[in-house]
């Protein structure tokens, strides 16, 4: 089965962010980086999926050329090759674009099975695995938190508002992945030392322009200082008359 | 609290990529599995013997040891830093990874047969084996040349008598590296832990490396085939040489145990509040970490430049004696200054610099003592032994 997992270098989710003067980027110099946290599952069920029916798994990113460490530690953990489609400004690029240039390089490669986290932590689009899905005209599942997967197709189980539901798909299809699907591993030593041995190429992707730009970017303001009330009666007041909650 | 390293001269540049990606996969290792646990066994005096799995998949038992032996042939940078992140989880975790490599795994490969390398590194490597190292005795610490512990030779086979005291994972073990006189000298012997009259009961009581297994080694008429002496194994030069291969992890692991405390210091020391304003602001609070934070970079120089040497074959015993004396005695110093700053808080095992305090201690002692390292790197300087 030929496997591919995207993944998207983003800021660690303890990183102390700031805004560029400008107002529409974030400051990268000294950025600590990790892979995308519900990418890195997205890694491990693609890795999983190799173990059970065979097959190879190709790590799929678009990112600068200087984030080959983040990706290297994909193929520590399991991958096999590694393929970055280098793009500086990766991290303001649109959803629609990234999916795009996606798409190209999964049709070059040919896959029966692309897994993608939810949604990148850095910015929040979930809407680059639909994208990329609905370009391919493949079947999606999004935000999957069970999986069966055989020849042919498998059974997921989604996380709605309403509850679980549990969807039947054929392959080929793109498959995100959500919280509670597996538990990522850590990157062993040999896996590290085997994965200085492979492939792992960087390519220039034909971009398309963004059609979704970032007009202002602020951080959240400052929260109210909180303020101790004395017994019950006060709290409920305060949340029945000021808070106007309850 | 999300640990914070300090790396004030960008040392982060002097890392390849792959030092960079052993050193964070030890660290979120360190971080998510092993600090939940810690305290409760430091409380407890046990180690959280369930990690040793988890320890083995991540691959830091002998990672030194070529890959035909199990081992992930790392380079000694990289040894370095996993020591690094283990010891900021605790010196007992790092204790115990460092006598399954460096005292165990480390002179079966350097010193063994190919039939002890192959019967014993794999299972080392994988932690189903857990080995100790006994070399110091209850009258014979700094002067190991003095040992009491005797090997006979009766027919084809050895006769072990004698006693071993502070033996890290004695307890329990499958393998004891023991060291012995015979008529010829010391000779080293792989001892597995179902020998009879072999027993390891363990040391207790101890305020210090709690979260670790320390042990008595009572050897009474032990025999053993000569298959199992270490063949290649001559003289006291073997077991130091395995010292010398624990003291270097010891120098790095120690800068692991000093950035632990400091980061905690500093972070506590920017939140509390005193006088109206954080206790980071007060000049006092800030000669200490600007003191602090001067030693560690002192020593992750010190420890780098260590490895790279290392690496290049190029290392002394004396180099690794300044190392391990400097790098294990400001990190007690910075323990003792964090465990200042944090006030009443700094005695509560809720935070990790009194644990690293109380373990620091022994690990002053321990691999040789601050003393005795003084005196090799004296005499290198003066050519002029000062130890009798």
């Amino acid at each position: 089965m030929q496997i591919i997992a995207c993944v998207k270098r983003v800021p660690t989710t303890d990183a102390a962010v700031s805004v560029t003067p400008d107002g529409k980027g974030l400051v990268t110099d000294g950025l600590p980086y990790m892979i995308s946290f519900y990418d890195e599952i997205a890694l491990e069920q693609a890795v999983q999926t190799k173990e059970a029916l065979g097959g190879e798994v190709t790590v799929l990113s678009l990112g600068p050329a200087s984030g080959s460490k983040e990706i290297r530690e994909c193929l520590a953990k399991g991958g096999d090759k590694a393929v970055v489609l280098t793009d500086d400004e990766w991290m303001t690029r649109d959803a629609r674009a990234t999916a795009k240039a996606l798409v190209a390089e999964i049709e070059a490669q040919g896959a029966d099975v692309v897994f993608m986290g939810k949604v990148a932590t850095d910015r929040d689009n979930a809407s680059v695995g639909p994208m990329v899905a609905t370009y391919l005209g493949w079947a999606c599942v999004t935000d999957v938190v069970a999986l069966e997967l055989g020849e042919g197709g498998g059974t997921a189980k989604v996380e709605t508002e309403a509850g679980l539901e549990t969807l039947e798909f054929s392959l080929p299809a793109v498959i995100t992945t959500g919280k509670g699907l597996n538990e990522p591993r850590y990157a062993g030593l040999k896996g590290i030392m085997a994965a200085k041995k492979k492939p792992l190429e960087e390519k220039t992707p034909e971009l398309e322009a963004n059609q979704a730009m970032v007009a202002s970017l602020a951080p959240p303001p400052p929260r109210k200082e909180g303020r101790l009330v004395s017994d019950v009666n006060e709290l409920i007041d305060a949340l029945r008359n000021e808070a106007q909650v309850l | 609290m999300v640990f914070q390293q300090l790396d004030f001269f960008d040392l982060e540049d002097e890392y390849s990529e792959e030092e960079r990606m052993v050193r964070d996969a030890v660290r979120a290792w360190t971080s998510e599995r092993y600090l939940p646990l810690c305290m409760d066994h430091f409380e407890a005096a046990t180690f959280p013997t369930e990690v040793v799995p988890e320890l083995a998949e991540l691959g830091v038992f002998g990672p030194t040891i070529p890959e035909e032996y199990g081992g992930a042939g790392l380079s000694n940078v990289c040894y370095g830093l996993i020591c690094q992140e283990l010891e900021r989880g605790d010196s007992g975790l790092r204790s115990f990874v460092s006598v399954q490599g460096s005292l165990v795994m480390y002179p079966i490969h350097a010193f063994g047969s190919e039939e002890q390398k192959r019967t014993w590194l794999p299972r080392l490597a994988s932690g189903e084996a857990i080995g100790c190292f006994g070399l110091t005795e209850p009258d014979f610490g700094s002067n190991p040349g003095g040992m009491l512990t005797t090997a006979r030779r009766e027919g084809d086979e050895w006769v072990l008598n004698g006693r071993k005291m502070w033996i890290t994972n004695g307890t329990g073990c499958a393998l004891a590296v023991v060291w012995a006189r015979t008529e010829e000298g010391i000779a080293g012997f792989l001892v597995p832990g179902d020998a009879p009259g072999f027993s390891a009961p363990e040391q207790k009581h101890k305020w210090s490396l709690r979260a670790s297994v320390t042990s008595e080694l009572v050897l009474e008429d032990v025999r053993l085939p000569d298959s199992a002496r270490l063949p290649h194994a001559r003289g006291l030069r073997a077991p130091l040489s395995c010292l010398s291969s624990a003291r270097f992890g010891i120098a790095w692991g120690a800068v692991g145990a000093a950035l632990a405390c400091f980061d905690e210091a500093l972070a506590y020391s920017k939140e509390r509040i005193v006088f109206d304003k954080p206790l980071a602001g007060f000049q006092l609070a800030q000669k200490k970490l600007a003191e602090m934070a001067t030693e560690i970079t002192k020593a992750q120089l010190l420890a780098l430049r260590l490895g790279r040497l290392k690496d290049q074959d190029r290392c002394t015993p004396q180099q690794i004696s300044m190392a391990k004396r400097n790098n294990v005695a400001i990190a007690l110093d910075i323990a003792r200054t964090c465990r200042d700053m944090l006030g009443a808080n700094g005695v509560s095992l809720e935070y990790q610099t009194g644990r690293h305090l109380c373990n620091l201690e022994s690990v002053y002692t321990y691999e040789g003592t601050h003393d005795i390292h003084t005196l090799a790197v004296g005499q290198a300087l003066t050519g002029l032994s000062a130890f009798r």
